[in-house]
């Protein structure tokens, strides 16, 4: 019954000072706002890094040279292709090499930059990438260091112009190669090389032409996920026996979704305390503008007293109206938030935008809590008012 | 809640109490040695130029504030045995004030502003509006429940605080100045209600009033000097 009076004295307060209560209100709303939407921005990332690397293929085994940590410098590689089949021999399954620097890519008059990645015909096998129209890569190419490419998707357009690029004549750094085939379009996001504008070439043939005899990595697939750890310590036990003095890594999509995920993670939480000062400014707004109201109905709170108000009756009701501020301010700032989410997913496709059913209720919870922190003062005050004084004062 | 209700004997009782403030040059004593009875179903009017203390002695007497030296009854109860909140609920029983000003509630209805004292007593909203329209009607504003207080003429405002003193039923009614902010026709009406709610219902009334005219009315003056009772009643 008190609640319920203090309660409705709150909403009366608010509606009569509806112009003050909106702009109090809004300090709140933009708080909550940003903190939805930078963790939607957040999550959108992980997501689509995630669904990335799983797109990479299932249970792919990526073994480079050096020790894998964040942060390292890259190991200069000493693998030679001939490893590859040894670990082919060791582990019964087929090696992707791949060798990879940026080129420009001419054709025509157009000219492109793209990433070269010299590689064998296991890349299929191993990761996900299906050609379109054409062929790719075959053993034979490899064995004569032929000059063939495999081009992505994106460079149809742009060196081709939508002209059909298969057998004509492309350069990279120079040297003339024959289109063979056109991979399917992967689709670009902004996080990640652009797979669309890869070139594969033989491996043998960008050791040419980089004049490079080495190569960057090996990849493999494990016959099932039980199988990856076994199939990681093969590949690393051969290569501990040819080359005693160095370290190696085995990597697995996991590992990469854990450290990515772990990078992306502290960037949503760095994003969302920054946006959540701004909450804490509302917050400030909330405090300053109780106390306006507590001053404003000194003589109310005095007639209250006389009549019977306990001083948490009196406490309680300007602590609901800081909570229904703020609360209300909240509600609006996810609804904003939550559209604000949605329409930039659908507006700007580099910025995918997750909204998660835990960001809003944090945020509400959040924004109660802030009304109950920065009204707790200036209700207290009121609630202690002595009656006398209170009831005197004009 | 369980209201403090009022015990048997005298509704207020001051026993050579003193009121004095810490101000900045010292202290003031405001009252300094008052002894008064105020018994079920009294009429006195206390009366004293201003600055005289009276004032100070209406807050005592009301449960208001509390005497610096001496023994305050409010309803039976020594109130310095009792913390801030009980002495909320004892005057929410046993005290109706009317003040100068009205002190009605602007963007609340004639009923509501009626029913609030109930609302610290806990009763539900549904009948607190019931006794509130009875306690209206009582006063002779029956036909004005949902009026605010702006849509009011003086007289009316103060009829309305008057039932808002009214609806708990309290054994006295502390009006301070109650037609000071009136014509001398409608203060004359407020007036002649204040006295039938004494003579009809048995409520102790307590003026506080420096018009002389108005506490000639009352059945014995209290006069108040520099703190002091000048004619002990």
């Amino acid at each position: 019954m008190r609640v319920a009076e203090a309660w409705r004295v709150a909403v009366t307060a608010l509606r009569a000072n509806r112009m003050r209560s909106l702009l109090t209100m809004l300090g709140v709303v933009i708080g909550v706002a940003a903190v939805v939407v930078l963790v939607a921005i957040g999550t959108g990332a992980q997501r689509e890094v995630e669904a990335q690397v799983n797109g990479l293929g299932a249970n792919l085994v990526i073994v480079v040279p050096g020790r894998l940590e964040l942060g390292s410098a890259p190991t200069k590689s000493r693998l030679e292709l001939g490893d590859a089949d040894r670990i082919g021999r060791a582990t019964g399954q087929d090696v992707a090499v791949t060798l990879s620097s940026g080129e420009t890519v001419r054709f025509g008059g157009n000219e492109a930059f793209a990433t070269v990645n010299g590689t064998n015909p296991a890349v299929p096998e191993v990761f996900v990438r299906p050609v379109a129209r054409g062929e790719y890569l075959r053993d034979s190419d490899v064995d004569t260091r032929r000059r063939v490419a495999v081009v992505g998707a994106g460079l149809v357009e742009s060196l081709f112009e939508g002209a059909d690029p298969l057998g004509r004549t492309i350069s990279l750094g120079g040297v003339r190669f024959r289109v063979i085939g056109v991979f399917e379009a992967v689709g670009s996001s902004g996080f990640g090389a652009d797979q669309d504008s890869e070139v594969h070439i033989p491996v043998t043939a960008a050791q040419r032409l980089f004049g490079d005899m080495r190569v960057d990595a090996f990849a493999l697939k494990a016959p099932s996920t039980e199988t990856i750890d076994e199939v990681s310590a093969q590949a690393l036990a051969v290569l501990a026996d040819r080359y005693p003095d160095e370290e190696f890594s085995a990597v697995t999509q996991e590992q990469i979704l854990g450290a990515v995920g772990r990078i992306l993670g502290l960037l949503t939480t760095v994003l969302a305390a920054i946006a959540a000062i701004s909450l804490l400014v509302g917050g400030v707004g909330v405090s300053n503008i109780m106390l306006v109201s507590v001053r404003e109905r000194t003589r109310e709170i005095g007639l209250r007293k006389a009549v019977g108000a306990r001083q948490r009756d009196i406490t309680l009701q300007f602590l609901l109206e800081a909570v229904l501020l703020t609360t209300i301010g909240g509600v609006i700032g996810i609804a904003l938030g939550v559209g604000g989410s949605l329409g930039l997913a659908a507006a700007v496709d580099q910025l995918p935008a997750v909204v998660t059913w835990w960001s809003p209720a944090l945020a509400f919870t959040v924004s109660a809590a802030v009304g109950i922190f920065f009204g707790v003062v200036p209700a207290r005050r009121a609630g202690r008012l002595d009656p006398v004084v209170a009831l005197r004062t004009e | 809640m369980s209201p403090l209700r009022p015990l048997g004997g005298p509704a207020l009782e001051a026993v050579d109490v003193t009121r004095s403030y810490a101000l900045e040059g010292g202290t003031v004593q405001a009252l300094r040695g008052v002894s008064l009875t105020i018994d079920q179903g009294d009429y006195a009017a206390v009366v004293g130029p201003s600055g005289s203390g009276k004032s100070t002695l209406m807050h005592l007497l009301g449960g208001l504030d509390r005497p610096t030296t001496g023994v305050l009854r409010v309803g039976g109860r020594d109130i310095a045995a009792l913390s801030e909140d009980e002495l909320a609920e004892v005057r929410n029983a046993t005290i109706g004030f009317v003040f100068q000003a009205f002190q009605l509630l602007g963007r609340t209805s004639a009923v509501d502003n009626v029913a609030m004292p109930l609302v610290y007593r806990g009763v539900r909203r549904a009948e607190r509006r019931a006794r509130a329209a009875e306690a209206l009607e009582r006063v002779g504003m029956g036909h004005r429940l949902d009026h605010r207080p702006a849509q009011l003429s003086g007289g009316e405002q103060q009829r309305v605080a008057i039932a808002r003193a009214l609806v708990g039923d309290p054994q006295v009614l502390l009006a301070d100045e109650p037609t000071g902010n009136l014509d001398t026709r409608t203060g004359e009406e407020v007036m002649a209600l204040l006295e039938d709610l004494n003579s009809a219902h048995g409520v102790a009334v307590v003026l506080v009033t420096h018009d002389l005219d108005v506490a000639a009315r009352a059945r014995r003056q209290v006069r108040v000097r520099d703190g002091l009772l000048e004619a002990p009643a």
